[in-house]
Protein backbone atom coordinates (compact mmCIF):
# COMPACT_ATOMS: atom_id res chain seq x y z
CA UNK A 1 0.00 0.00 0.00
CA UNK A 2 3.00 2.33 1.21
CA UNK A 3 4.80 1.47 -2.33
CA UNK A 4 1.32 2.13 -4.15
CA UNK A 5 1.27 5.44 -2.43
CA UNK A 6 5.05 6.67 -2.89
CA UNK A 7 4.14 5.83 -6.58
CA UNK A 8 1.33 7.68 -7.37
CA UNK A 9 2.73 10.49 -5.43
CA UNK A 10 5.59 10.28 -7.39
CA UNK A 11 3.49 10.11 -10.91
CA UNK A 12 1.39 12.99 -9.25
CA UNK A 13 4.12 15.44 -8.35
CA UNK A 14 4.69 16.60 -11.79
CA UNK A 15 1.05 17.84 -12.27
CA UNK A 16 1.02 19.49 -9.47
CA UNK A 17 4.42 20.97 -9.86
CA UNK A 18 2.79 24.41 -11.79
CA UNK A 19 0.61 26.91 -10.86
CA UNK A 20 -2.75 27.89 -12.69
CA UNK A 21 -1.55 31.57 -13.65
CA UNK A 22 -1.30 32.32 -17.63
CA UNK A 23 2.42 33.41 -18.26
CA UNK A 24 3.65 36.62 -17.51
CA UNK A 25 3.49 39.01 -20.62
CA UNK A 26 6.50 38.98 -22.35
CA UNK A 27 7.52 35.64 -21.26
CA UNK A 28 6.65 33.89 -24.68
CA UNK A 29 5.85 37.43 -26.70
CA UNK A 30 8.80 38.93 -28.54
CA UNK A 31 9.37 42.62 -28.21
CA UNK A 32 8.05 45.04 -30.81
CA UNK A 33 12.03 46.09 -31.54
CA UNK A 34 13.76 43.51 -33.20
CA UNK A 35 17.16 45.08 -31.99
CA UNK A 36 15.72 45.24 -28.39
CA UNK A 37 14.46 41.46 -29.10
CA UNK A 38 17.12 40.09 -30.39
CA UNK A 39 19.40 41.78 -27.27
CA UNK A 40 16.98 40.16 -25.13
CA UNK A 41 17.02 36.43 -26.91
CA UNK A 42 21.10 36.42 -26.79
CA UNK A 43 20.83 36.94 -23.57
CA UNK A 44 18.24 34.49 -22.63
CA UNK A 45 20.16 32.25 -24.05
CA UNK A 46 22.96 32.73 -21.94
CA UNK A 47 21.31 32.37 -18.84
CA UNK A 48 20.48 29.17 -16.49
CA UNK A 49 17.02 27.92 -15.93
CA UNK A 50 17.03 28.09 -11.79
CA UNK A 51 14.55 25.17 -11.84
CA UNK A 52 15.72 22.86 -14.72
CA UNK A 53 19.63 23.19 -14.57
CA UNK A 54 20.54 21.95 -17.68
CA UNK A 55 18.64 24.26 -19.65
CA UNK A 56 18.59 28.15 -20.88
CA UNK A 57 15.73 29.75 -19.90
CA UNK A 58 15.35 30.56 -23.64
CA UNK A 59 14.58 26.85 -24.14
CA UNK A 60 13.26 25.86 -20.80
CA UNK A 61 9.20 25.37 -20.11
CA UNK A 62 9.56 25.60 -16.65
CA UNK A 63 7.34 28.50 -15.58
CA UNK A 64 9.93 30.33 -13.68
CA UNK A 65 11.90 30.40 -16.90
CA UNK A 66 9.04 32.14 -18.47
CA UNK A 67 9.44 34.40 -15.75
CA UNK A 68 13.19 35.25 -15.82
CA UNK A 69 12.39 35.72 -19.32
CA UNK A 70 9.41 38.11 -19.18
CA UNK A 71 12.19 39.92 -16.36
CA UNK A 72 14.54 40.03 -19.12
CA UNK A 73 12.22 41.29 -21.91
CA UNK A 74 10.59 44.06 -19.40
CA UNK A 75 14.03 45.26 -17.90
CA UNK A 76 15.68 45.74 -21.91
CA UNK A 77 12.39 46.93 -23.18
CA UNK A 78 12.72 49.60 -20.21
CA UNK A 79 16.61 50.79 -21.67
CA UNK A 80 18.55 48.53 -19.61
CA UNK A 81 21.98 46.55 -21.37
CA UNK A 82 22.02 43.14 -21.23
CA UNK A 83 25.51 42.97 -19.29
CA UNK A 84 23.48 45.23 -16.31
CA UNK A 85 20.65 42.41 -16.17
CA UNK A 86 23.34 39.57 -16.22
CA UNK A 87 24.80 41.22 -13.70
CA UNK A 88 21.81 41.61 -11.11
CA UNK A 89 20.61 37.69 -11.78
CA UNK A 90 24.86 37.44 -10.66
CA UNK A 91 24.46 39.01 -7.72
CA UNK A 92 21.53 36.70 -6.50
CA UNK A 93 22.62 33.43 -7.96
CA UNK A 94 26.02 33.67 -8.42
CA UNK A 95 28.20 32.92 -11.42
CA UNK A 96 26.43 29.77 -11.82
CA UNK A 97 23.37 31.14 -12.94
CA UNK A 98 25.28 32.60 -16.10
CA UNK A 99 26.46 30.11 -19.15
CA UNK A 100 29.52 33.03 -20.03
CA UNK A 101 31.62 32.08 -17.02
CA UNK A 102 34.03 35.22 -15.98
CA UNK A 103 37.54 34.96 -16.49
CA UNK A 104 38.98 34.78 -12.57
CA UNK A 105 41.54 32.50 -10.79
CA UNK A 106 38.25 29.63 -10.28
CA UNK A 107 38.02 29.32 -13.99
CA UNK A 108 41.37 30.11 -15.62
CA UNK A 109 41.52 26.18 -16.64
CA UNK A 110 38.19 26.51 -18.28
CA UNK A 111 40.10 29.24 -20.49
CA UNK A 112 43.42 27.50 -20.59
CA UNK A 113 42.60 23.91 -21.44
CA UNK A 114 41.97 24.34 -24.98
CA UNK A 115 45.26 25.86 -25.36
CA UNK A 116 46.87 23.32 -23.33
CA UNK A 117 45.07 20.18 -25.26
CA UNK A 118 46.48 22.03 -28.92
CA UNK A 119 49.72 21.74 -27.00
CA UNK A 120 49.79 18.01 -25.68
CA UNK A 121 48.40 17.45 -29.40
CA UNK A 122 51.31 19.00 -31.21
CA UNK A 123 53.41 17.20 -28.78
CA UNK A 124 52.27 14.04 -29.74
CA UNK A 125 52.21 14.81 -32.97
CA UNK A 126 55.79 15.45 -33.26
CA UNK A 127 57.18 12.11 -34.32
CA UNK A 128 54.66 11.64 -36.91
CA UNK A 129 55.55 15.29 -38.75
CA UNK A 130 59.34 13.97 -38.83
CA UNK A 131 58.95 10.38 -40.09
CA UNK A 132 56.91 11.67 -43.08
CA UNK A 133 60.23 13.78 -43.74
CA UNK B 1 57.93 2.25 -23.50
CA UNK B 2 58.27 1.36 -19.77
CA UNK B 3 55.78 -0.72 -18.19
CA UNK B 4 54.60 1.99 -15.85
CA UNK B 5 53.71 4.08 -18.38
CA UNK B 6 51.80 1.29 -19.92
CA UNK B 7 49.62 1.51 -16.59
CA UNK B 8 48.38 5.41 -17.17
CA UNK B 9 45.37 4.51 -19.04
CA UNK B 10 43.96 1.80 -16.57
CA UNK B 11 45.03 4.31 -14.23
CA UNK B 12 42.91 7.29 -15.64
CA UNK B 13 40.09 4.69 -16.34
CA UNK B 14 39.37 3.49 -12.98
CA UNK B 15 40.08 7.24 -11.75
CA UNK B 16 37.23 7.91 -13.95
CA UNK B 17 34.86 4.92 -13.05
CA UNK B 18 35.73 5.79 -9.43
CA UNK B 19 34.36 9.35 -9.61
CA UNK B 20 31.20 8.59 -11.71
CA UNK B 21 30.60 6.09 -8.97
CA UNK B 22 31.38 7.94 -5.96
CA UNK B 23 28.86 10.90 -7.45
CA UNK B 24 26.31 8.19 -8.36
CA UNK B 25 26.41 7.24 -4.73
CA UNK B 26 26.70 10.81 -3.42
CA UNK B 27 24.79 13.16 -5.34
CA UNK B 28 25.47 16.52 -6.09
CA UNK B 29 24.17 19.15 -3.87
CA UNK B 30 22.57 20.95 -6.65
CA UNK B 31 20.82 23.77 -4.83
CA UNK B 32 21.69 27.46 -5.58
CA UNK B 33 21.43 29.53 -2.76
CA UNK B 34 20.78 33.22 -2.46
CA UNK B 35 23.82 35.55 -2.18
CA UNK B 36 22.10 37.77 -0.42
CA UNK B 37 22.02 36.09 3.00
CA UNK B 38 23.98 38.56 4.71
CA UNK B 39 22.43 41.63 3.05
CA UNK B 40 19.06 43.64 3.00
CA UNK B 41 15.95 41.98 1.93
CA UNK B 42 15.58 44.62 -2.17
CA UNK B 43 12.89 46.49 -1.77
CA UNK B 44 9.67 45.73 -2.64
CA UNK B 45 5.58 46.36 -2.11
CA UNK B 46 3.35 43.55 -2.98
CA UNK B 47 -0.72 43.58 -3.11
CA UNK B 48 -1.90 41.73 -0.43
CA UNK B 49 -2.41 37.84 -1.37
CA UNK B 50 -5.66 37.24 -0.22
CA UNK B 51 -8.38 39.80 0.84
CA UNK B 52 -7.88 38.46 4.83
CA UNK B 53 -4.46 39.63 5.03
CA UNK B 54 -2.63 42.42 5.21
CA UNK B 55 -0.16 42.70 1.98
CA UNK B 56 3.85 42.81 2.45
CA UNK B 57 6.17 45.27 1.61
CA UNK B 58 10.38 45.25 2.27
CA UNK B 59 10.09 47.65 4.87
CA UNK B 60 7.74 45.64 7.13
CA UNK B 61 10.58 43.19 7.49
CA UNK B 62 13.07 45.42 8.84
CA UNK B 63 10.46 45.40 12.55
CA UNK B 64 13.26 45.55 15.19
CA UNK B 65 12.54 42.01 15.59
CA UNK B 66 14.12 38.79 13.38
CA UNK B 67 10.72 37.49 11.07
CA UNK B 68 10.85 34.88 9.06
CA UNK B 69 9.70 34.84 5.11
CA UNK B 70 8.38 31.96 3.47
CA UNK B 71 8.01 31.83 -0.27
CA UNK B 72 5.34 29.46 -0.82
CA UNK B 73 2.41 29.07 -3.18
CA UNK B 74 -1.29 27.17 -2.74
CA UNK B 75 -0.24 25.14 -5.71
CA UNK B 76 2.78 23.84 -4.24
CA UNK B 77 2.82 20.56 -3.00
CA UNK B 78 5.56 20.10 -0.09
CA UNK B 79 4.19 23.54 0.81
CA UNK B 80 1.23 21.66 2.08
CA UNK B 81 3.68 19.45 4.33
CA UNK B 82 5.33 21.78 6.04
CA UNK B 83 2.57 23.99 6.92
CA UNK B 84 1.77 22.61 10.38
CA UNK B 85 5.42 23.01 10.60
CA UNK B 86 5.18 26.54 10.34
CA UNK B 87 2.51 26.69 12.39
CA UNK B 88 4.63 25.28 14.93
CA UNK B 89 6.70 27.71 14.50
CA UNK B 90 4.33 30.15 14.86
CA UNK B 91 3.11 28.74 17.88
CA UNK B 92 6.53 29.38 19.35
CA UNK B 93 6.44 32.89 18.85
CA UNK B 94 8.09 33.09 15.67
CA UNK B 95 6.65 36.03 13.29
CA UNK B 96 6.07 34.88 10.15
CA UNK B 97 5.55 36.86 6.64
CA UNK B 98 4.75 35.16 3.20
CA UNK B 99 5.24 35.41 -0.54
CA UNK B 100 2.74 33.41 -2.19
CA UNK B 101 4.30 33.02 -5.92
CA UNK B 102 2.24 33.32 -9.19
CA UNK B 103 -1.27 32.83 -7.10
CA UNK B 104 -5.22 33.79 -7.38
CA UNK B 105 -6.68 34.97 -4.17
CA UNK B 106 -9.04 32.54 -3.89
CA UNK B 107 -6.63 29.63 -3.94
CA UNK B 108 -4.37 31.31 -1.21
CA UNK B 109 -7.78 31.85 0.71
CA UNK B 110 -8.36 28.07 0.47
CA UNK B 111 -5.31 26.55 1.00
CA UNK B 112 -5.55 29.04 4.26
CA UNK B 113 -8.85 27.67 5.40
CA UNK B 114 -7.26 23.90 4.32
CA UNK B 115 -4.13 24.00 5.59
CA UNK B 116 -4.20 26.95 8.65
CA UNK B 117 -2.57 30.71 8.25
CA UNK B 118 0.39 30.88 10.60
CA UNK B 119 1.35 34.80 8.65
CA UNK B 120 0.88 37.40 9.72
CA UNK B 121 1.01 39.27 5.87
CA UNK B 122 0.90 37.60 2.16
CA UNK B 123 2.05 39.37 -0.49
CA UNK B 124 1.68 38.31 -3.85
CA UNK B 125 4.17 37.66 -6.40
CA UNK B 126 2.64 36.69 -9.23
CA UNK B 127 5.29 36.90 -12.11
CA UNK B 128 7.51 36.07 -9.27
CA UNK B 129 9.93 39.16 -9.28
CA UNK B 130 10.49 39.19 -5.71
CA UNK B 131 11.03 35.67 -5.11
CA UNK B 132 13.60 36.32 -8.35
CA UNK B 133 15.10 39.56 -6.34
CA UNK B 134 15.32 37.72 -3.31
CA UNK B 135 17.60 34.89 -5.10
CA UNK B 136 14.94 32.20 -4.35
CA UNK B 137 14.80 29.53 -7.47
CA UNK B 138 11.73 27.61 -6.39
CA UNK B 139 8.95 27.17 -3.50
CA UNK B 140 8.71 26.26 -0.80
CA UNK B 141 11.74 28.51 0.76
CA UNK B 142 12.26 29.84 3.84
CA UNK B 143 14.53 33.09 5.24
CA UNK B 144 15.09 34.49 8.58
CA UNK B 145 15.45 38.54 8.22
CA UNK B 146 16.63 40.32 11.36
CA UNK B 147 15.14 43.48 13.10
CA UNK B 148 16.97 45.80 10.54
CA UNK B 149 15.81 43.74 7.47
CA UNK B 150 19.07 42.19 6.25
CA UNK B 151 18.53 38.33 5.74
CA UNK B 152 20.14 36.17 7.82
CA UNK B 153 19.73 32.39 6.73
CA UNK B 154 17.88 31.12 3.95
CA UNK B 155 16.19 27.16 3.97
CA UNK B 156 15.56 25.96 0.35
CA UNK B 157 12.76 23.06 0.10
CA UNK B 158 10.33 22.27 2.70
CA UNK B 159 10.68 22.66 6.71
CA UNK B 160 10.18 19.02 7.48
CA UNK B 161 9.82 18.42 11.26
CA UNK B 162 13.51 17.85 12.13
CA UNK B 163 14.65 21.64 10.64
CA UNK B 164 11.79 23.10 12.96
CA UNK B 165 14.98 23.56 16.05
CA UNK B 166 17.12 24.81 13.19
CA UNK B 167 15.20 27.10 11.88
CA UNK B 168 14.06 28.53 15.85
CA UNK B 169 17.94 28.97 16.22
CA UNK B 170 18.79 31.00 13.14
CA UNK B 171 15.30 33.16 14.26
CA UNK B 172 17.12 33.45 17.67
CA UNK B 173 20.62 34.00 16.30
CA UNK B 174 19.40 37.03 14.05
CA UNK B 175 17.78 38.78 17.13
Amino acid sequence: MTRWMILLALLAAPAFADSDLPPARYANEQLSDPRQEAAAKGLMEELRCLVCQGQSIADSDAELAGDMRAMVRQRIAAGERPEAVRAWLVSRYGDWVSYRPPVEPMTWPLWAAPLLLLGVGAFLLRHRFRRRR
Amino acid sequence: MSRAVRFIPLVVLLLFVGFVAWRLAVPNDEKIHSRLTGQPVPAFSLEPATGEVSALSSTDLASGQPRLLNVFASWCVPCVAEAPLLAELERQGVPIDAIAVRDRPEDVAAFLANHGNPFERIGSDPESRVQLALGSSGVPETFVVDGKGIIRYQHMGPIEASDVALIRREWERAR
